[in-house]
């Protein structure tokens, strides 16, 4: 479904029996003013492709932009700027410095603390996200108050792309990240802030993958423009 | 953001691991540099240089002034070359940061300072009419290296641009538009270009035509201008290391051979874009 839609433009909600809808970015929900039984409206507040995830039940407008807009539950890349009072500044690639306490760690106690140096790299969630304050970020699971893979990310190289890339490689039907999984051993962990954090064993496959990503980001290479740059490359 | 965050410490570690293997970020050979693509604007003298993804826009526009007092024969050249945040949010519209500082001083010495115009050519009537070329320079998107960007668009656009034919009859000044005489071209001494070289800690070699990242993290850049006639015009180095004179001398061996490649692409592109602005009336 690709339908085009200006800021203002109401948005027909597809039907979701059982499961709440899911609005991400760009789409705004009005409820009912007067309580009556009519549907609540989804307007949408970014002009761009409308975009939906059918399996989870999840509307939102594909715009093309770079700056990242933090919302809750969202995971990012994050770089630790400074240590302010109980916690750390980490800078998101957001208008703000996101605020992760130290406590927002698994096992973390007031007695047993991570000690995380200015310019390490973390994988948090978005915890709190108003448009009007700091956002602030946890390195648990919301539910399980496990690590989950939140938490340092120790070496590795971390690559910019835009939102939309990110996006979509979060859907596992896409095919770049397959592709390079069938070519490369890495470690990967993608932000939605538009950060991608990379780790391999030699720096030749890691500056690979990023030039692959790069490739599909700015010149819109599709899988087998991929596979024949993957095999211009010198690799062992 | 005000100010520009340093980089993470696996971004610095990791760039020097790959530096040592002679491994750069986006592909390239240590001593290979972005190949650079000028697109000529409909306007004479205006150029816009795209080196990777780094983007730098040149416009030139020429007036009629008063000459300095101390300077009659001479007429007049100025850079502006202020940097907004388009290029990059660090900067900041109204403040100069430091590396705009350190780029408009480069621009003046390459353009200016070298004598890449030949400012009495610009004389029309002496002491009370000269003509004054203004090369404005817009960075649209940083993405390392654009000093060398910018000189290459603005030496182009001089090169570009075509001021009126200008007639001079006992003290009358005649100004003729490009409908009545063809316009002329700017008299130009030499085409200076600029190579930056940027060196690292413990890695020997040195990076031609560094990306944002590899600046930051550099310890010593080094800024040459040359042209195609193997002349040095301007060496720039603030601070860093010490440099041996073998380092310096291989930094400008790579410069002579770079800018003669980089001379020739102006030249054939300058050639290409004035064939198809000659229109032939029958």
């Amino acid at each position: 479904m690709s339908t085009f839609v200006f800021p203002g433009d109401p948005v027909p909600i597809p039907p979701t029996p059982g499961k709440p809808l899911k609005l991400g970015p760009g789409l705004l929900h009005v409820p009912n003013a007067d309580g009556s039984d009519s549907p609540d409206t989804v307007i949408a507040t970014k002009a761009g492709v409308l975009g939906t995830n059918k399996k989870r039940k999840e509307l939102w407008v594909e715009s093309n932009a770079i700056r990242y807009v933090p919302a809750p539950q969202e995971s990012v890349v994050g770089i630790i700027t400074s240590r302010s009072g109980e916690g750390y500044r980490v800078d998101i690639a957001g208008a703000h410095t996101a605020y992760l306490d130290s406590l927002s760690f698994e096992g973390a106690s007031k007695r047993n603390k991570p000690n995380l140096k200015v310019g390490s790299i973390v994988y948090a969630r978005v915890s709190l996200a108003h448009k009007d304050m700091e956002p602030e970020l946890e390195c648990v699971d919301a539910n399980t108050r496990k690590a989950d893979g939140f938490g340092e990310l120790k070496g590795g190289f971390v690559v910019q792309c835009s939102l939309r890339l990110c996006r979509r490689l979060f859907d596992q039907s896409y095919f770049l990240l397959p592709t390079l999984g069938a070519k490369f051993q890495m470690e990967i962990v993608l932000g939605l802030n538009g950060r991608i954090w990379i780790k391999t064993a030699e720096p030749k496959t890691t500056i690979a993958i990023a030039r692959c990503i790069d490739a599909v980001d700015a010149l819109s290479y599709g899988q087998e423009e991929v596979e024949a740059l993957i095999n211009a490359m010198d690799l062992p | 953001m005000p100010r520009e965050l340093e980089p993470a410490i696996a971004q610095r570690e990791f760039v020097l691991a790959a530096l040592k293997q002679g491994l750069r970020t986006d592909g390239r050979a240590l001593l290979e540099s972005r190949k650079p693509e000028l697109v000529f604007g409909e306007e004479l003298g205006m150029v816009e240089c795209k080196l990777g993804k780094t983007r730098v826009f040149a416009n030139v526009s020429a007036t009629i002034v008063r000459p300095r007092q101390d300077r009659p024969y001479e007429g007049l050249l100025t850079i502006s070359s202020e940097i907004s945040p388009m290029a990059s949010s660090v900067y900041e519209a109204g403040r100069a940061s430091d590396e705009e500082v350190a780029i408009t001083r480069m621009l003046e010495k390459v353009i200016k300072r070298s004598g890449a115009v030949d400012l009495e050519s610009l004389c029309i009537l002496a002491g009370q009419r000269v003509w004054h070329i203004r090369l404005t320079l817009h960075f649209l998107s940083d993405e390392g290296n654009m000093l060398d960007c910018a000189c290459l668009a603005g030496i182009t656009a001089l090169r570009h641009f075509r001021r009126p034919e200008v007639e001079v009859i006992g003290e009358e000044v005649i100004v003729h538009s490009p409908e009545e005489r063809a316009p002329m071209v700017l008299s130009m001494h030499h085409t200076p270009i600029c190579i930056t070289f940027a060196l690292f800690e413990d890695s020997s070699s040195p990076v031609l035509d560094p990306l944002h990242l590899e600046s930051q993290l550099a310890t010593t850049t080094v800024h040459l201008a040359l042209n195609a006639q193997k002349e040095l015009c301007v060496m720039h180095k603030a601070g860093g290391m010490p440099l041996s004179v073998e380092e310096i001398m291989k930094c400008v061996k790579i410069g002579v051979e770079r800018v003669r490649e980089v001379s020739k692409m102006v030249n054939e592109a300058l050639e290409e874009d004035w064939k198809g602005r000659v229109v032939e009336i029958r």
